[in-house]
């Protein structure tokens, strides 16, 4: 069977930082691939290595610049990757869910995959609703916030946990084709080898524009648009104690023992 | 139209208590609008939910009687059919693992935009805007939207509709398609049972990313050693496997109301938030002065947890 991972490089944002208008200004971003996306590689990989997979692909939205985060999937086990980009989407503050539904959903249907593992949410805009929008619009099923998927795929039924609030589990049989929205937990993501670094270089990534993929310029315009960004106002009356490492933990001691819970 | 359809949310025979919040950022957002606040209510003993639900501000309740448990083909054909029949301007979930497993596909489905995860929602007449972090909660953001919309709103962030209502409650009746369910509930199991329950925890001793690396741990454990305390974390120390499911505090692990609950190098997100804010005391030890964990703390060290919890140790050790 044929798997496609949607990946993102996400942008990641220091503890001190400005803004710039509707954006953090760009010194204090770095990128990283997004973190649910990894667990999501991980769980394609390890399913190519139990010989139900035969080809990972990799998918994402995005420029050039993102292209050394996204080889980290390669460096991980995928065999190949489709980069979608376009100066169309140059100027977009934010790409909304029905804008990378219309892009994803042409490029699965031009590779067929049977089972396509998304991220539960991006670590930037955290939308957390591509996946099943993605599924919905290409007629695939679904299953959203996925932390365990049993690997024999049997007669073309994924078995999955969803994890629910409060500590339970939902068990779930999915019909494939079917997207699964992954949830961080479900596995150990590896870290990519010298030799897997090395490889990845050389495996394939395809770029293609949106008329490449048959989208049409006009289906891709956000409806949500961004306005405001501003740092929350912090709400904190907590007393901070200062001083050294010694005086403030000593005060710590203090209160612990003041409220009876430490000897 | 203006009107607001909001979808109610439950599990294993009970309302959620997003359930009562979605009716007043409902009815919020219907008085904005000059509409009708609709609200539905689909499977399980639907009849007993809509009594429950006949708060102040609702003016109708749609019931679909169809199986007992959250199946998410079921809440999208009969969201949608409700759309169709009541052309709501609208449509509010709660941003739950059920809501995110239905609401982008409705609005896919309807064409429509979809916004999850709101805080806020303001509405003057014409325009949406609607109130939404990014980054992990580092930055909010405001995001504006003409017509109609698909929105999810997050948890605990507008208060639970009180009082008695009285609603139109109307059974609606679904035309649900059999064939089109591609998906089977099989049950549901608890996790995290195990050797210590931490929410019977008079001290939590909690430690997050800071803690860094797995060997770090140790730390935190000689810690909680010397002062007696019950060992938990939040979400990412056991996605790493450093510790068991059933240490996990926050919305997917254990709920905890300790007297005293150390948060050591715990950011704060609000899934964790949601699981310890109920502690009688919290103290948080984290280098970031402005990580959303201090809003919530009723003491603070702003210093290396490294330097702090040695210290700490000695205190106790002596």
């Amino acid at each position: 069977m044929k798997i496609l991972v949607t990946v993102k490089e996400v942008a990641t944002v220091e503890d001190e930082f400005e803004i710039d208008g509707t954006e953090i200004a760009d010194q204090y971003l770095g990128a990283d691939l997004n973190e649910w996306d990894d667990y999501a590689i991980e769980e394609a990989v390890q399913l190519q290595e139990d010989g139900i997979a035969d080809e990972v692909v990799a998918v994402t939205i995005g420029p050039e610049d993102c292209e050394q985060t996204i080889r980290q999937a390669l460096a991980k086990g995928a065999d190949r990757a489709v980069r979608v980009w376009d100066d169309a989407l140059e100027d977009v503050d934010l790409l909304d869910v029905n804008a990378k539904t219309e892009i994803l959903s042409a490029v699965i249907e031009e590779e067929d995959p049977d089972l396509v593992l998304s991220g539960v949410q991006a670590g930037d805009d955290s939308f957390a609703a591509t996946g099943v929008s993605v599924a919905e619009n290409i007629g695939f099923q679904w299953g959203a916030v996925v932390n365990h998927l049993e690997h024999d795929l049997d007669d073309g039924v994924a078995s999955v946990r969803r994890e629910l609030e409060g500590g339970v589990e939902e068990l779930t049989n999915i019909d494939l084709p079917a997207v699964l929205t992954i949830q961080t937990g479900i596995n150990e993501p590896r870290y990519a080898s010298l030799r897997g670094i090395r490889q990845a270089q050389q495996k394939p990534m395809d770029v293609k524009a949106l008329a490449d993929i048959g989208v049409d310029e006009s289906t891709i315009e956000t409806e949500l648009e961004l306005t405001d960004m501003y740092e929350p106002e912090s709400e904190s009356d907590a007393t901070f104690w200062e001083g050294s490492a010694e005086e403030t933990a000593s005060e710590l001691g203090e209160l612990l023992r003041d409220k009876g819970v430490a000897q | 139209m203006t009107d607001v359809l909001a979808v109610a949310d439950h599990r294993r025979g009970e309302l959620r208590d997003v359930s009562y919040e979605i009716i007043t950022a409902g009815r919020q957002l219907a008085d904005e609008t000059g509409g009708d606040l609709h609200l539905a209510v689909i499977s399980g003993t639907v009849d007993d939910f809509a009594d429950k639900l006949n708060r102040e501000g609702v003016d109708a309740i749609h019931t679909v009687s169809h199986g007992e448990e959250f199946n998410h083909d079921v809440y999208t054909q009969a969201v949608t059919q409700l759309y169709d029949e009541l052309a709501p301007q609208y449509v509010l979930t709660p941003n739950s693992v059920n809501g995110l497993d239905y609401a982008p596909a409705i609005a896919n489905q309807l064409d429509l935009p979809v916004v999850t995860d709101t805080i806020d929602l303001d509405n003057d007449g014409e325009t949406l805007v609607a109130t939404r972090e990014m980054y992990g909660g580092k930055v909010e953001t405001t995001n504006q939207l003409e017509g109609d919309a698909v929105v999810t709103i997050r948890g605990a962030e507008w208060p639970a509709a009180e009082g008695t209502g009285d609603a139109a409650i109307e059974a609606f009746d679904a035309d649900i398609d059999e064939d089109a369910i591609g998906s089977t509930v099989n049950g549901f199991e608890e996790v995290g049972g195990g050797d210590v329950d931490i929410s019977e925890a008079d001290l939590l001793v909690s430690v997050g990313r800071g803690i860094e690396e797995e060997e770090n741990l140790d730390l935190i454990r000689d810690l909680a050693d010397a002062l007696g305390a019950t060992l938990s974390s939040s979400r990412p120390i056991v996605d790493n496997g450093w510790l068991p499911k059933n240490r996990q505090v926050g919305q997917s692990g254990k709920v905890v109301t300790p007297d005293v609950y150390i948060a050591i190098g715990i950011s704060g997100a609000v899934q964790h938030v949601a699981g310890m804010k109920g502690s009688d005391t919290i103290v948080a030890i984290n280098t970031d002065p402005n990580a959303p964990i201090m809003d919530i703390a009723d003491y603070a060290i702003v210093d290396d947890l490294f330097d702090v919890v040695p210290e700490l140790i000695e205190e106790f050790d002596e």
